[in-house]
């Protein structure tokens, strides 16, 4: 069953109408082809008219869609289900809501590591519903040196609401772990492709952050707080979410053109969520370009030009 | 501004420091009321003399403490933030900034500069909470980055004196990036084996905790300051329940490992210079 958000109501109503019309066609003798076929034009256009003009806000809720595939997803799908998962920080404990593991891209060894929401009731709490804790980005780490150690590139998916603001993750240094990925991401040897999925929230997603290539599928956000809690912080009250995802400029176009983001990866028309196996393969095929573009690059001057891009970020005057 | 000098039996002001003083000033100490002059105050690092409590300072009074005679120069004194966001939330940004400048007499929430400390050149970065309650902003980013190099140029020491709410939300994406950035200066001084020492005060919390805060070679701190990644509200959201005695303070932070040592302000200077000449040797 797929859910739809509000403004796709009028999708749904159409796609509705298209198979009840299809269904009196089949039943009966009446040739409905030709309604059919004006039909599905008119739901073209008005997916076309929706996804186009699409707000802030409405992009924050797309990011966030229910049916949208998740990290591990993306992993099946682009590793040909060859992706091998590798578990635990090697200290305290195995993070669900991160996971990571070597597969193959087209026969190469690729690390892919990710935050990972869950697909239903049952697996948003064992996900944490994406928000790891700092054995997760410790995991993430260890795998991305283990990566290193071998000469693997490493690819990355965002998709979280954020750190864990919990108790045992502050005992355990939950500042400590994002820094300390941040800072390590910055000097990796090989290339590093990070891509934000869905949600990337501050921190939480910079700690796994860092790359050559740090690019956005269309309707996601990244920015250093979520429009509701910017609301309630600045205007002191949750009612003002649109209004803060305005002001915060995160979505995919505004990162890009703020030069905060390398590239927008563009969506199939009505969201990866509804062309799932088309939106797999435009990130597959991103992906092996980029690592055609990294590979050529010698890594000490790959390092450079990833420190030299973050350090050109900022405005003062 | 105030200077002082040290000697074997600890900080007395100058004469003329002292006739700038003016009478009848004095101090209550927001922790346990107990009232002192000002002057005794100062000379007491702004520490409370009966129950230690450490009183917020910013950029001018730890320089002060710092820097052998309180000299130093001062590295990109009028930087200052730009509006990339076209910011508004209740109020424009640039007006926020604007009015916090002409409050505060500061440009923005963090000064860096270089001089002495005990004779060894030393670069500090030193955050000012009182400017937008030390958010990380480009020019917090971009005035770090740059007292980097110069740490790099002079081949010494560097220190940031970590004072923050965390990330300034008026600047979003551009403040992110600053963790990014910071951290990787901070890779380039590491590759220069120059010491960076992170000294937390209260309260160090969000994206400083979660970048260069906990990137020190030693981590040191202020008793008892506040320092988090998630605010204690939120943590407290989370769970449901009160937090335990003493959660987030630096104590808390030196048990669970995150910390080389607690360092009373009354002997900051003495101690930061012994740790100095430790990597210095
Ligand atoms: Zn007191």
């Amino acid at each position: 069953m797929s859910t739809y958000l509000d403004f796709e109501e009028p999708l749904k109503a159409l796609e509705e109408q298209i198979a009840q019309t299809k269904e009196i066609g089949d039943s009966t003798d009446v040739d409905m082809a030709d309604k059919v076929h004006a039909l599905e034009q008119k739901l073209a256009e008005k997916t076309k008219e929706i996804f186009a003009g699409l707000t802030p806000w409405q992009r924050v809720q797309m990011s966030r869609h229910p049916d949208r595939p998740y990290s591990l997803a993306y992993i099946n799908a682009i590793s040909n289900n060859t992706f091998q998962e590798l578990h635990g920080d090697r200290n305290v404990k195995d993070d669900k809501a991160m996971i990571g593991g070597f597969g193959l891209l087209d026969g190469e060894t690729v690390m892919f590591i990710g935050q990972q929401k869950g697909i239903n009731t049952k697996m948003r709490q064992y996900r944490n519903f994406g928000m790891p804790n700092p054995e997760g980005y410790r995991k993430a780490l260890r795998l991305m040196k283990l990566a290193e150690k071998f000469g693997k590139p490493i690819v990355t998916f965002i998709d979280t609401p954020g750190a864990f603001p919990g108790l045992e993750a502050e005992e355990r240094g939950q500042g400590e772990a994002i820094a300390r990925n941040i800072y390590e991401m910055m000097r990796l040897k090989v290339p590093v492709i990070c891509i934000i999925i869905g949600e990337g929230a501050s921190g939480g997603a910079l700690g796994i952050g860092v790359g050559d290539k740090v690019v956005m599928l269309e309707n996601t956000w990244y920015s250093v707080i979520s429009p509701e809690s910017c609301s309630s912080i600045l205007w002191r009250s949750w009612e003002f979410k649109e209004t803060a995802a305005e002001a915060l400029k995160l979505t995919s176009t505004d990162m890009k053109n703020n030069k905060l983001v390398d590239e927008v990866i563009i969506e199939p028309l009505n969201g990866a969520h509804r062309s799932q196996e088309e939106m797999f393969g435009i990130v597959k095929e991103n992906i092996k370009n980029y690592l055609k573009e990294l590979k050529a690059i010698a890594p000490e001057k790959r390092i450079n030009d990833r420190i030299d891009k973050f350090c050109a970020m900022g405005v003062w005057e | 501004m105030g200077w002082f000098k040290r000697d074997k039996e600890g900080i007395t002001t100058s004469t003329k420091e002292k006739k700038e003083t003016p009478e009848g000033l004095w101090h209550k100490c927001s922790n346990c009321k107990t009232v002192f002059t000002e002057s005794d105050f100062v000379k007491n690092f702004y520490v409370c003399d009966r129950c230690s409590h450490h009183e917020r300072i910013g950029s001018k009074e730890y320089f002060e403490i710092l820097f052998d005679e309180g000299k130093f120069t001062e590295l990109d004194a009028n930087l200052s933030s730009g509006d990339p966001l076209k910011f508004e939330d209740t109020k424009k940004y640039v007006d926020r900034v604007k009015a916090t400048q002409k409050s505060s007499g500061l440009k923005d929430a963090v000064r860096t500069a270089h001089g002495k400390l005990e004779g060894m050149d030393f670069v500090i970065a030193a955050m000012d909470f009182g400017f937008i309650g030390g958010s990380l902003g480009s020019v917090v980013g971009e005035k770090i980055a740059r007292a980097i190099d110069k740490a790099i140029e002079l081949k010494c020491p560097f220190m940031i004196i970590s004072k923050s709410g965390g990330a300034r939300m008026m600047e979003a994406g551009f403040s992110l990036m600053q963790m990014a950035k910071v951290s990787g200066k901070l890779g380039q001084l590491a590759e220069n084996k120059l010491p960076y020492i992170s000294f937390l005060t209260d309260p160090t919390t969000g994206g400083v905790t979660a970048s260069f805060a906990m990137l020190g070679d030693l981590n040191i701190a202020e008793p008892k300051a506040l320092i988090a990644f998630a605010g204690p509200r939120v943590v407290k959201e989370t769970i449901g329940r009160d937090l335990p005695e003493g959660f987030q303070t630096s104590e808390f932070l030196l048990e669970h490992g995150f910390l080389d040592y607690i360092v009373d302000r009354t002997e900051l200077k003495q101690t930061l210079a012994t740790s100095l000449k430790m990597f210095n040797n």
